[in-house]
């Protein structure tokens, strides 16, 4: 079987991600690209005796050095040479679709274009001459309708027929008139002249292009002085002709050999004056209505994680608390093996309250992955932007924010939509005060362990809430001191309305499902263990253990652990916010990653209880804490340091240990101070 | 390009029909704002002005939102040339 490798380019919004689902079904490799963290999404489809990994390339407009994106995705079609590009058009807006195919026209590689979601341009009146746009444009067209699976065979049979032709120069090619291509063969010539290494690399004419659209990225590759003269020299007589850098002129001479190629192929039938996506718009993006309709919306995604949630969580715990108990029995009553509390105590203990937060996370991600497949993420960004522009960010850095209530590590992630790097810092410096899905399994123990069952939506309303609040305030006080300057303004595309495939969606939930898992699986339970181990030994000394009552002795054991002792010693700084050495561990643990907490209390209140009938966690909490106490513990975790997989991932997106500790502990020192404020005066009031 | 008055896009009225005539802005955003299909001479229809926040417009086919900051540097002239035939009204608020 012969391996080839088919890359997937396109705008964002044309669909390419369900076209590639529906390629490579779930089985899908996720990974960065490497150096930069642009997720690279790999998958196999085995057809006609080819093995074809298709690589799903980020979404881009163009392939300027503008974006992460777009260099990305160039660089990987220089560099990895893929047999085939396959580019995914929205055939519903062809002419803006088809500037990237241009590009990737120019760069002659093997192109296969395919038109997607075929049957909405077809609504739309848009009829086309595949066989002569494809003379034009020298690729291959296939029709496709992505959400449907049509058009998959022609596809792969187009895939395997560009394969086996091989690489060839094309004939046609984008012109760029008189004064431009004058401009073009000389620079071509002095290049080809005089980085010979270069221009074979990247094809004279394309680095010619480049070079004179002072591309950054091809430009600091060239050294040869004469090359950087001839190129300044020609870019300063363009712009005396035409009054204007050759970038513009060339832009538009790319959408002139466009609407050339479609003015022959294509005929409009009938306008739609108003198609439903605007009827939905006009409601939803309503001055009025707009922010209740996302606010209840938000609300709704809230209900769902929790309500619906709760029976599976329920199932789950009623398993992990039967497998406790089957494997306690494997030792005889009243031993005290330490591998039955370390399998007992530690593993299923510690992995097992995680993984009752698995309904919760799926169903989280289920909702996060609807609202951004029928587009109404982006009108969201729309909504918000009146309000995200007061504090000084516009509307599409609400996005990450939004993506932060599942996970900061993604969030962060999508940060990459925002341009400006003082944005983006911003951005990623408050992200974590969105209550991620780990924060939740927190909210969700506590919550029902103070509180009456007709306070819990409130209650969790509510803590969200401070989260966003105090993510305004201190972007607003992040832009006028690190981050000062001007807002950028922004430009965001609105994709139509379509259904969420359930393809997609459970495809998308899948993998983040899959992702809790394996962190439950390997880092949790690796640290499960290890505070197992802390929180078992040393043991005290048989002697001191004597005369005391069992729970005195549970308690002793307890305190003299390691973990017990770190807990110690920072008690007399976090009582006066109320909290105990225990809660003190449990914190210590969570910056590991925050689930941590509900498992390492655990493993903090099972540990020696080897008595019958054992309360749970909750009731332990309540005999132990205070409602203001468990409101303490909300928000102290709500606020304090991010877990080690977000201060990883700011380092890495911030390219900086600076930005990922300085939001490490201001973030602790804030929630200090305002959970320290919330004891006190609370208490006051208290009594 | 013509000799009719030139505007920013912010204050043209939804539901109005308008051509660009130059963008005054860096070569980044410039570069952007070519590849999502904005370049000079390319009719631009305000489908929401809502001001005070941000603007939809549509330009080939596409739907996009920008920013007031944005619509204030996109310099747009009026189009009421005879090509008119054929394309049905707009209905302007």
């Amino acid at each position: 079987m012969k391996k080839i490798t088919v890359a997937l380019a396109g705008n964002p919004n044309s669909g390419k991600t369900t076209i590639f689902n529906q390629l490579t079904g779930a089985r899908q490799h996720v990974g960065n690209y490497p150096g930069v963290t642009v997720e690279k999404k790999e998958g196999v489809c085995k057809y006609d005796g080819y093995e074809m990994i298709f690589v799903d390339l980020p979404g881009t407009y163009s392939l300027t050095a503008y974006s992460i994106e777009e260099l990305v995705t160039r660089n990987f079609i220089i560099d990895e040479q893929p047999d085939v590009v396959v580019d995914i058009i929205d055939a519903s807006g062809i002419e803006r679709n088809l500037y990237l195919a241009t590009q990737l026209i120019e760069m002659n590689v093997p192109l296969v274009l395919v038109f997607n979601m075929s049957d909405v341009a077809e609504q739309k009146g848009l009829l086309f001459d595949i066989e002569q746009l494809s003379r034009l444009l020298e690729a291959p067209i296939i029709p496709t309708i992505g959400n449907k699976g049509k058009g998959k065979r022609e596809l792969l049979d187009a895939i395997v027929k560009t394969v086996q032709q091989g690489r060839w120069q094309r004939t046609h090619k984008v012109t760029y008139g008189e004064e431009i291509e004058h401009e073009l063969a000389k620079i071509d010539e002095i290049i080809t002249d005089k980085e010979h290494e270069l221009a074979e690399k990247y094809g004279s004419r394309w680095t010619a292009v480049k070079l004179l659209e002072q591309d950054d990225d091809i430009t600091v590759k060239f050294r040869s002085r004469d090359v950087l003269d001839t190129v300044t020299a020609s870019i300063e007589h363009l712009k005396s002709i035409f009054g204007d850098a050759p970038e513009v002129i060339m832009a538009d001479r790319r959408y002139g050999f466009i609407s050339g190629a479609c003015q022959e192929t294509i005929r409009t039938t009938v306008e739609l004056r108003h198609s439903y996506s605007d009827m939905i718009d006009a409601v939803v993006t309503n001055r009025l209505l707009g922010l209740p309709i996302f606010l209840i919306l938000m609300y709704l995604v809230f209900l769902l994680t929790f309500k619906i949630g709760a029976y599976p969580m329920g199932w789950l715990e009623v398993f992990f608390e039967w497998a406790g108990r089957a494997v306690a029995g494997l030792w005889p009553v009243g031993s005290e093996s330490w591998l039955s509390s370390l399998l007992v105590d530690g593993v299923i203990g510690g992995v097992g309250g995680v993984i009752v937060f698995l309904p919760n996370i799926l169903l989280l991600f289920l909702s996060i992955a609807m609202l951004e497949d029928s587009g109404y993420m982006a009108r969201a960004a729309f909504i918000m932007d009146r309000i995200m522009h007061k504090i000084g960010l516009h509307g599409k850095s609400f996005i990450p924010m939004l993506i932060g209530f599942g996970c900061s590590v993604p969030a962060i992630m999508a940060t990459r939509i925002l341009e400006n790097r003082r944005s983006r810092l911003t951005t990623i410096m408050v992200i974590p005060l969105m209550s991620c899905g780990a924060k939740l399994t927190i909210y969700a123990l506590v919550i029902p362990a103070f509180f009456p069952e007709n306070w819990h939506g409130p209650m969790m309303w509510l803590i969200y809430f401070i989260g966003i609040v105090l993510a305004i305030i201190l972007i607003k006080v992040l832009r006028l001191t690190f981050f000062k300057g001007e807002t950028i303004p922004f430009v965001m595309e609105l994709p139509p309305y379509r259904m969420p495939t359930l393809k997609s969606v459970s495809i998308h939930m899948w993998h983040r499902g899959w992702m809790y898992l394996r962190k439950a699986g390997t880092i949790i339970l690796a640290i499960s263990i290890l505070l197992w181990f802390a929180s078992s030994y040393p043991k005290p000394g048989r002697e001191s253990l004597a005369g005391l009552s069992a729970e005195q002795a549970r308690q002793a054991r307890l305190e003299h652990s390691v973990i017990g002792r770190l807990g110690q010693i920072i008690e007399p700084v976090i009582k006066p916010l109320g909290f105990d050495w225990k809660i003190g561990t449990a914190l210590i643990g969570a910056t590991a990653a925050k689930e941590v907490f509900v498992s390492q209390l655990a493993i903090v209140y099972a540990v020696g209880s080897t008595d019958e009938g054992a309360s749970t966690l909750r009731q332990q909490l309540r005999a132990s804490y205070t409602p203001l106490t468990g409101f303490c513990i909300m928000l102290f975790c709500l606020i304090y340091a991010p877990c080690v997989a977000t201060v990883v991932m700011t380092k890495q997106e911030t390219n900086s240990w600076g930005w990922a500790l300085f939001q490490f502990f201001g973030l602790t020192v804030l929630a200090y101070i305002i959970t320290l404020i919330v004891y006190q005066v609370g208490s006051l009031i208290a009594g | 390009m013509e000799q009719k008055k030139v505007k920013p896009l912010s204050t043209i009225q939804s539901g109005e029909t308008v051509k660009l005539a130059g963008i005054e802005a860096g070569r980044g955003l410039n570069n952007r704002l070519a590849a999502m299909g904005l370049v000079s001479n390319v009719e631009i229809t305000v489908v929401n002005n809502g001001h005070p926040g941000p603007f939809v417009i549509s330009a080939k086919g596409s739907r996009m939102m920008l920013g007031r900051g944005m619509a204030d540097k996109i310099m747009v002239s009026s189009c009421d040339y005879e090509k008119d035939n054929g394309r049905p009204g707009r209905k302007s608020k």
